[in-house]
Parts: C-alpha cells; sequence; structure tokens
C-alpha cells in the first residue's frame, strides 16, 4: 500500500527513440503489451461489470437480464423491504464489532508475545492458523459448538450448572453476534501477526532514547510504539473491512440468516433475489447498494491515507 | 575509450527542468568528474548519457556518433552504481560475465574475460561469492569488475564511494586513479566530496541548478572559480567572504578591512583587473584561509602580504594546522595556521594575509568581477 | 542487574500472568479444531450417548470414510466428499499458477518500466482489492455463459484468476519498489531486455513474495464459496460447497462425526500450507504490503 514513494525516480527512459530498429520499437511496446490483458480485464470485469450491474438494477429483470427500463422502482422496493434493512443493520453491527474486537485483540496479543516469550513460534502458529481455515468449516465448527441441545450449552449443564445458557445461535436477539463470535476466532490472530511484524520494526533506538528519558514500559507502549504503528492499523482495517464485506459464506453456514432473517447479510440478501428468488433487478439494486458502502467508506479513508503519506515524503 | 560530445543537453519531467542546456567536450581518455550539491542534475546528466533517462533537447556523441536516441544497451557504455547495483542472485563470476553472455562471446573467452578483471581487482578468491557474503569494499571492486570486463567506450560512475567508509574510501579513490592511469580509458564521474573531485579530475565541472558553472583543470577551479558559488563549493574549510568596498587608497585600489577597531586598506592583486571602474563600491572579497597564517618572517617582506591583529574567538586544530576563527568587517573569517603558532580563545594573534590569491564578487549577482 | 527480591517476585509473577494469559488464548483458539479431530473420530452411538468434549473410546474411523466416499451428498451419483476435493485441486492449482505468474509480470511493469497512467492504472486495480464480488456476479454469469464455460472448472480457474489479479499485482507491485532502481539501469547497459531482466534477475529475487502470493492464492482460491456455489454446476463444484451440502442434507440424524470428518477434510490443504510455510506467509506479507 505505497504509493507515491519514489514515482519518477527509478523508472526508465521510454519515449520513441528516433533511429529506433524492429526489435527496439518492441522493447518500447513491451511493457504496454504485457499490462494490456489485465488492463482489459479491469475495464471490461470490474468497472464494465459494475456498471452492467448498474443498469440491471434499473431494469425489471427477473430470472433472466431484461433491458426495460423501469427507473427506480427496484431501489423504492429495496427501502420498503424490512428485510433489507435489517441485513443492513446487521451489516454494521457486525463489521464494528468485528473490526474493532479484532484489532484490540490482535494489538494485545502481539504485545504480550513481543516480551521474550519462550514458544512464540509455537503460540503464533496456534493463533494464525484458523485463517486458513474457509468460512464454511468455521461455520460448520461452531455451528456445532453454540447448538444449544449438543454444543456448549448443553456441556455446561451437564457439569451441573443447570440454568446456564448461551443459545444465541437460535435466539433472533443475538444470532448475528454467533457470526462475530466465529469471524473474530477465525481474524485475530491474522491481525495480531500484523502487528506483532509492526512493533519488530519499531526503531530500537527510539525506545531507547524514551527509556533514557524515564518513560516507563506502558508509557512506552502507549506513547512511542502503538502510535507508531498507525501503517500496521491502516493495513489491518483494510483487510478487516474487506473480509467482513465478503462474509456471505460464514454467515450462510453458521446461521443460514436466522433464526427467520435475524441474521441475514445484504450479500445473503443479494444472492437470494439474485440467484434464487428471481428477482434479479432487486438484487442488483442491493449489490449497487453494496458497492457504494464500500465506495463510502474506503475512499475518503484511503484518500486520507494516501495523502499524508505523500506529505511525509 | 572515445571521445563524448555532449551539447545543449535539456531535461525536464513536466515543468521542471533538471537539466537547462549542458554543453560539454570530453576528450578521449579524459577523467571528467562531475560535482555539485544534491539536486544540481549531476546524476540526471549522468543517466541521460548512458541512456537510462531520455534527453528532452540536444545531442550526446560519442567519437562523433549521435547516440542521443540509442538504447543504453547499444551505447558501449558501462556504469558502476552507488548501491553497487550488483545482482544478489548471482554469484561475482556471473555477475561479471552476465554481460558477456547477452553479448555471445565464446565461454572460452568470458572465463578468459573474467580471469583478467578478477586479477587485476585482486578479488580472484571471491568469485564463488554472492554478493551478499561481501563488504562494501568487496562489492565496490566486483562492482568496477563488471563495469571492466566489457571493455567499454566510456565508464560512468556514480558516486561509487559514498557508501565506504572514510578509510577505505581513500584507498579505493588512489586505485581508480591508478586504473585510470592504467587504462588510459574515458571516465564521467560523479561525486559529492570535492576532495575526491580535486584528486581524480584531470577536469572538473562543476554543476549547480541545471547548469555547468565551471569546467576546468581541478587547480583552474580552485584558484580562479568563476562565480561565488563556485568558490565557495570546492575546498575545505570553505573560501571567506568578506563584505566590503572598493576605495582608491594612495594611488592603489584597495578593500577596507576593520580588524580589532583598527581600519586597514589591503591593496587589490594587480592580476585582478576591472576592479578600477568599481571603485567606490561594495564588493565581495574571497580569500582561502590558507592565505591567512600566522606571520612567517621570510614571506612577510612580500609585497603582496600584509599583517593584521586580531582576537582568537576560537580555534579547531585538525593535526597539520589548526584553524583560528576572527572577526574581519564583523564578519568571522577562518584563517589556517601552524598548530604551535595559533593562540588560546580571548587572546590577540598576528595574522598574516596573502592579497596576491585573492578573488573579488559582485555582492548582487556573485559573479566574479 | 537489580536483585531486589521484591522486585524479582513482581517479575515472576508478571510473566507467570503473563504465559496465563498466553496459554488461555491458544486454547482459545485450538479448541475447535481440538474438538473436530476428536469428535471425527468418535461413533455415532458415542456423540448420541455422550457429550460434546468427551475422548474417543476407540479410534473409529468410519465418519472419516463416510464424509470421503459414502455418504450421499444433494442429488450426486457419485458419493463422499471425495470428488469436490479433485474439483478444488483441478480448480485450485492452475488459478494459483496464474494469477501469480500475471501479477508478478504486471508488478515488474508498475515498479520498474513505468508509463504515463501506469500509476492511474496501478489506482484503478487496487480497487479490485475492495470491491464486493456481489457487485460483478450478474454480468460475469452472463459473461461466462457466452464465454461457453458456463458452469465449468475452466469458467472458475477464469474467474479466480481474473479476481485474484488485483492482490497478486498489489503484492509483487509493493515488493518490488523495494528493489533498488539501479539493479535494473545495470542490468540494461549490460544489455540485457525486458524478459530478460525478469527472468534472470527480478525473478530469482522474487522468492519472498511468491511464496506470500501462493499461499494467499491458494487459501483464497481453496476456501472460496461465493464463486463456487455460483459459478459451477453439480459436476464442477469445489469441496467448500461439497461441505456446506453435506452439513445441510436434511435426511435423517446429524451426524457430527461425519461433519467434523469432512470439515478436516476440506481444510486440510490450506492447514498443511499454514503449518509448514505460515512464518514466511506473515514475514513475506509484512515486507511486502505492511511496510509502504
Amino acid at each position: 500500500m505505497s504509493e507515491s514513494k519514489t514515482a519518477d525516480l527509478t523508472s526508465v527512459a521510454m519515449t520513441p527513440r528516433r533511429n529506433s530498429r524492429m526489435g527496439d520499437t518492441l522493447a518500447y511496446w513491451m511493457p504496454k503489451l504485457v499490462l494490456s490483458p489485465t488492463l482489459i480485464i479491469v475495464l471490461v470485469f470490474f468497472y464494465g461489470f459494475i456498471l452492467w450491474t448498474g443498469y440491471l438494477s434499473f431494469t425489471n429483470s427477473r430470472m433472466l437480464p431484461s433491458y426495460d427500463f423501469v427507473g427506480w422502482a427496484n431501489y423504492v422496493r429495496l427501502f420498503n423491504n424490512e428485510r433489507w434493512f435489517v441485513s443492513l443493520r446487521n451489516l454494521a453491527v457486525y463489521s464494528v464489532l468485528f473490526i474493532v474486537i479484532c484489532l484490540a485483540i490482535g494489538l494485545s496479543l502481539a504485545i504480550l508475545l513481543d516480551q521474550k516469550i519462550r514458544a512464540e513460534g509455537a503460540l503464533r502458529t496456534i493463533y494464525l492458523y484458523p485463517m486458513a481455515l474457509s468460512f464454511i468449516v468455521t461455520g460448520t465448527v461452531w455451528k456445532w459448538m453454540l447448538n444449544p441441545q449438543v454444543g456448549i450449552e448443553q456441556f455446561v449443564r451437564s457439569l451441573g450448572w443447570e440454568t446456564f445458557r448461551f443459545d444465541w445461535l437460535v435466539d433472533p436477539n443475538f444470532s448475528i453476534y454467533t457470526i462475530v463470535v466465529a469471524a473474530v476466532w477465525q481474524s485475530s490472530g491474522f491481525v495480531m501477526a500484523l502487528f506483532l511484524a509492526g512493533l519488530r520494526g519499531v526503531d530500537d533506538s527510539i525506545i531507547k532514547a524514551a527509556q533514557i528519558d524515564g518513560a516507563s514500559r506502558f508509557m512506552i507502549y502507549t506513547r512511542i510504539i502503538i502510535p507508531s504503528l498507525r501503517p500496521v492499523f491502516f493495513s489491518a482495517f483494510v483487510m478487516l473491512a474487506h473480509i467482513a464485506i465478503k462474509s456471505f459464506d460464514l454467515a450462510l453456514a453458521l446461521t443460514g440468516g436466522g433464526p427467520g432473517v435475524s441474521s441475514d447479510l445484504p450479500a445473503i440478501f443479494m444472492y437470494q433475489m439474485s440467484f434464487t428468488r428471481n428477482q434479479m433487478g432487486l438484487g442488483a439494486a442491493s449489490a449497487m447498494i453494496m458497492l457504494l458502502t464500500v465506495v463510502a467508506i474506503l475512499v475518503p479513508y484511503l484518500y486520507s491515507e494516501l495523502r499524508t503519506k505523500k506529505h511525509e515524503h | 575509450m572515445a571521445s563524448l560530445n555532449i551539447t545543449n543537453v535539456e531535461k525536464s519531467f513536466g515543468h521542471t527542468h533538471i537539466l537547462k542546456g549542458i554543453n560539454m567536450d570530453i576528450q578521449d581518455g579524459e577523467f571528467i568528474i562531475l560535482v555539485g550539491p544534491s539536486g544540481c542534475g549531476k546524476s540526471t546528466l549522468m543517466n541521460c548519457i548512458a541512456g537510462l533517462e531520455d534527453v528532452t533537447g540536444g545531442q550526446i556523441c560519442i567519437e562523433d556518433h549521435d547516440i542521443t536516441g540509442v538504447l543504453p544497451k547499444d551505447r558501449d557504455i558501462a556504469m558502476v552504481f552507488q548501491s553497487y547495483a550488483l545482482y544478489p542472485n548471482m554469484n561475482v563470476r556471473k555477475n561479471i560475465s552476465f554481460a558477456l553472455e547477452i553479448r555471445k562471446l565464446p565461454k572460452a573467452e568470458i572465463e578468459r574475460e573474467v580471469e583478467r578483471v578478477a586479477k587485476l581487482l585482486q578479488i580472484e578468491h571471491l568469485l564463488d561469492r554472492k554478493p551478499g557474503q561481501l563488504s562494501g569494499g568487496q562489492r565496490q571492486r566486483v562492482a568496477m569488475g563488471r563495469a571492466l570486463a566489457r571493455h567499454p567506450k566510456i565508464y560512468l560512475f556514480d558516486e561509487p564511494l559514498s557508501n565506504l567508509d572514510a578509510k577505505l574510501r581513500v584507498e579505493m579513490r588512489t586505485e581508480i586513479k591508478k586504473l585510470h592511469q592504467r587504462l588510459g580509458t574515458t571516465i564521467v564521474y560523479v561525486t559529492h566530496d570535492q576532495i575526491e573531485a580535486m584528486t581524480l579530475a584531470d577536469r572538473i565541472a562543476v554543476m549547480k541548478d541545471g547548469h555547468i558553472q565551471q569546467f576546468g583543470t581541478p587547480q583552474e577551479v580552485y584558484d580562479n572559480p568563476a562565480n561565488r558559488f563556485v568558490a565557495g563549493f570546492m575546498g575545505s574549510p570553505s573560501m571567506n567572504f568578506i563584505d566590503t568596498e572598493l576605495v582608491n587608497h594612495e594611488g592603489q585600489v584597495c578593500v577596507k578591512l576593520l580588524v580589532m577597531d583598527q581600519l586597514h586598506y589591503l591593496p587589490t592583486p594587480s592580476s585582478e583587473r576591472g576592479l578600477l571602474e568599481r571603485v567606490g563600491q561594495k564588493v565581495v572579497l574571497g580569500i582561502r584561509p590558507e592565505q591567512i597564517t600566522h606571520v612567517i618572517p621570510h614571506y612577510a617582506s612580500n609585497p603582496s602580504t600584509f599583517i593584521v591583529k586580531a582576537k582568537i574567538d576560537v580555534i579547531e586544530p585538525t593535526g597539520p594546522d589548526t584553524l583560528v576563527l576572527v572577526k574581519m568587517n564583523e564578519q568571522e573569517v577562518n584563517c589556517r595556521v601552524e598548530p604551535h603558532e595559533a593562540g588560546k580563545p580571548g587572546e590577540t594573534m598576528s595574522l598574516m594575509i596573502n592579497m596576491s590569491k585573492t578573488v573579488f564578487f559582485d555582492p548582487i549577482t556573485g559573479e566574479r568581477l | 542487574m537489580n536483585t531486589n527480591p521484591n522486585r524479582r517476585y513482581a517479575d515472576i509473577t508478571g510473566r507467570a500472568l503473563l504465559y496465563a494469559a498466553l496459554g488461555i488464548m491458544a486454547i482459545y483458539y485450538l479448541l475447535p479444531l481440538a474438538l473436530m479431530i476428536v469428535t471425527s473420530f468418535r461413533s455415532m452411538d458415542e456423540i448420541r450417548m455422550g457429550q460434546l468434549i468427551d475422548w474417543p473410546t476407540q479410534l473409529n474411523l468410519d465418519a472419516w470414510r463416510i464424509a470421503w466416499s459414502e455418504a450421499q451428498i444433494g442429488a450426486r451419483s457419485e458419493r463422499g466428499l471425495q470428488p469436490y476435493f479433485i474439483n478444488s485441486m483441478l480448480i485450485t492449482l492452475p488459478a494459483v499458477a496464474i494469477s501469480t505468474l500475471i501479477g508478478a509480470v504486471n508488478g515488474y511493469v508498475l515498479s520498474f518500466w513505468r508509463f504515463r497512467g501506469s500509476n492511474l492504472f496501478f489506482g484503478l486495480l487496487l480497487f479490485g482489492c475492495f470491491l464486493p464480488f456481489q457487485a460483478i456476479l450478474l454480468p460475469h454469469a452472463n459473461v461466462l455463459g457466452r464465454m461457453g464455460i458456463s458452469g465449468s472448472i475452466t469458467g472458475l480457474i477464469f474467474t479466480h484468476v481474473v479476481y485474484g489479479l488485483a492482490f497478486t499485482t498489489l503484492f509483487f507491485r509493493n515488493y518490488y519498489v523495494t528493489l533498488p532502481g539501479e539493479l535494473i539501469k545495470a542490468a540494461q547497459l549490460d544489455g540485457a531486455g525486458f524478459w530478460r531482466i525478469f527472468w534472470r534477475i527480478i525473478l530469482p529475487l522474487s522468492t519472498p513474495i511468491l511464496t506470500v502470493c501462493v499461499i494467499w492464492q491458494f487459501t483464497q482460491v481453496w476456501n472460496d464459496f461465493l464463486f463456487g456455489v455460483t459459478f459451477s454446476d453439480p459436476s464442477s463444484q469445489p469441496v467448500t460447497v461439497g461441505l456446506n451440502n453435506l452439513v445441510n442434507s436434511s435426511t435423517g440424524e446429524r451426524r457430527y462425526n461425519v461433519d467434523m470428518a469432512g470439515a478436516i477434510i476440506a481444510a486440510l490443504p490450506t492447514l498443511l500450507v499454514y503449518v509448514i510455510a505460515g512464518k514466511y506467509f506473515v514475514r513475506g506479507l509484512t515486507a511486502g504490503s505492511v511496510k509502504g
């Protein structure tokens, strides 16, 4: 995520040569030639498709794309749809909790691990491995553990605590939090790894200077080290946001959006409207809203980050 | 080996003009040094010669062939980089032979060439190592070896010694000089170290803001700087610049110098023509520290020397000499004095000023008068 | 050093608390995996009678056999996760190889052969890292159909390559900008051209970021569910879809041991990759993308 770094200093001479031969001309065009397939992909499969989806959202497409223009009708229907609002609210609750908890656990674990711990390598692997799992696997496991009849609730009760309750999975008011629990379990170790690498990268002489100035361990962390991890916070935030927006499979495997529609997410809503309920126009409209949400969050953040970086250099 | 002619070369990135019309004619076998502060365009000029950057205007010729639009690989130029730019994944032998392989030389010849270069630079025992296993000085040698193996027409050195420690830098400097004397190749060498420039160059080009300020032999540049910038840039410690005024005193063109409340009139050297019509105007007197010394009786009778008494502010021993800081015309002036002749701070000492090598600048434009 | 006994006592309790905290977190992360493994070796009889957490009375491999080759998943004629697993392999390996290679070349151009507009191009591409795939799902399905690769393994490989390029290019580009540009200049003066510089100099230096990119792409593609469920037909479904169908096939009693064995089967390749190469992943990732 380094943008404006040493832009033109390393770049190499590349205007057409006056007395160039065939081979030289090819050499001149080669870099552009090599990038062109990706350029086409980006233009067609990224931006072209976004426009296409946008177009579909203004049509009355159902099972198959139709090109009968219906104006804002799909959006009106969308925002009159109770289920859509539930899924939007769920996404907000889920992303905020997921990102904040992951950052908190990740940073704390990294700081704890940074205290010259024995068996650090093994612990790191243990914290990190859930990242390797598919959300479907994670969902499958947690669905079983959180199931009140056979999972943790039943286990604790069998130990003698008869009134113990842990039935979020089947409680419409709490089902969204089970997704947070499982997602945090899966991703927080990865955030820890990012922070740990960041901590190791902090300039030693700054810490020594602070020690000589008489700063306590706590102060060194809160005033010097953690602020200097700003780029890591940025990277971690971006990656977590990416995961949160994509969490379609976890919710599907863990709660299936239920009970009822209580843990529905926009991604599930979109998928079902588009592919199982034959409401393609509505699905496209919901996809566009998702996209706009992402843009609204990421663009200002990316912009400010890249701009401060430019100033620093 | 070849001559290199640079004519009106310009280079700009958008609206930023880096090179603003560079002209240089370099003879076959000359050792040319480009010096200047960072951002003066010397590295850009180097890249333009190599073909790594295109010029926006002008012409570059090697042996009277226009190579302005030719690709770097076809220019027959070798370059030694500041970071050495050794290929980390190849051992020393491969690093040296890479260019020869690309040019499809026969295997036996490549081997012979590697052996020759390795022997020349005394790196035979390093041939099978990777660059990561070498010290800074060894890497530097390999980088030079890579350039030498190609027998190019022109060598470019881009601050090749600036990553070495002080002692090694002096050693390698001598070695580069020996190498040049032995091979007689055309070299263009960029540095910001003016001692390197003085010791190595046949001719020095001092650059600033995309212009060549002066292009001449080291002694010319040192003794006869074209302007105040060149005068200040070459030499360490830097030349003293004293704001003063030209007056006609007892029939001679003199400068006024106030030292310890005593006003002196020091006659300007007769070689500095054109001062007569500036009498009464403000000028900047340029005088190198070694021209202000303790009193040496043998020289004191010389007509161009004058003795003044000054109060010592600070002394800085350097070993062979001691630098004495005094005030003249209310400005700080460095003097170079024998260590045992230097007094203590606060004391007064007699200083001998040699006016024969002084130079004068316009206070506004900085141009030499 | 300070040998004040009070202070040493405080140090020791501090360390003890530290290890306790780290240990508890380790249990939190390990417990689900341990439960998965243990349960997969229990028989259904034990599970019906017993508890969530219990050791198997004997090592029972029935669940593994059923999950791998016997379970009826959906309406397929072939049984078990095996065909899904093979599909995943057939999709993942080419998709990872192709997207990594293109990403490497893209990164090389964007770092060393910049031209007017190349930074704009990089910016456009970067947005692809955050693209919610829902926004391209419908047109992509349409285009796959028109290309005649809808519902096929080829179609899924193509899809993963296209939408993996943003990340692979980002990885390589951010790694390559940390390499000294003088390397390229030296090679140019030595007479090497675009491809020779790439193959002989840049690619041999790319091991750390190649590792990162391959691990990242491997986990992304292997673990993908959205594309797998949207763009496949029953013969080309990947293992994530297979597992989801296995777990949700509503016939009869829930066989948790089979579910868990299936989950482990689906997770095994990526788990192995992480355990073996995980440290290179973190090391390379932080060298490449976090520092910028």
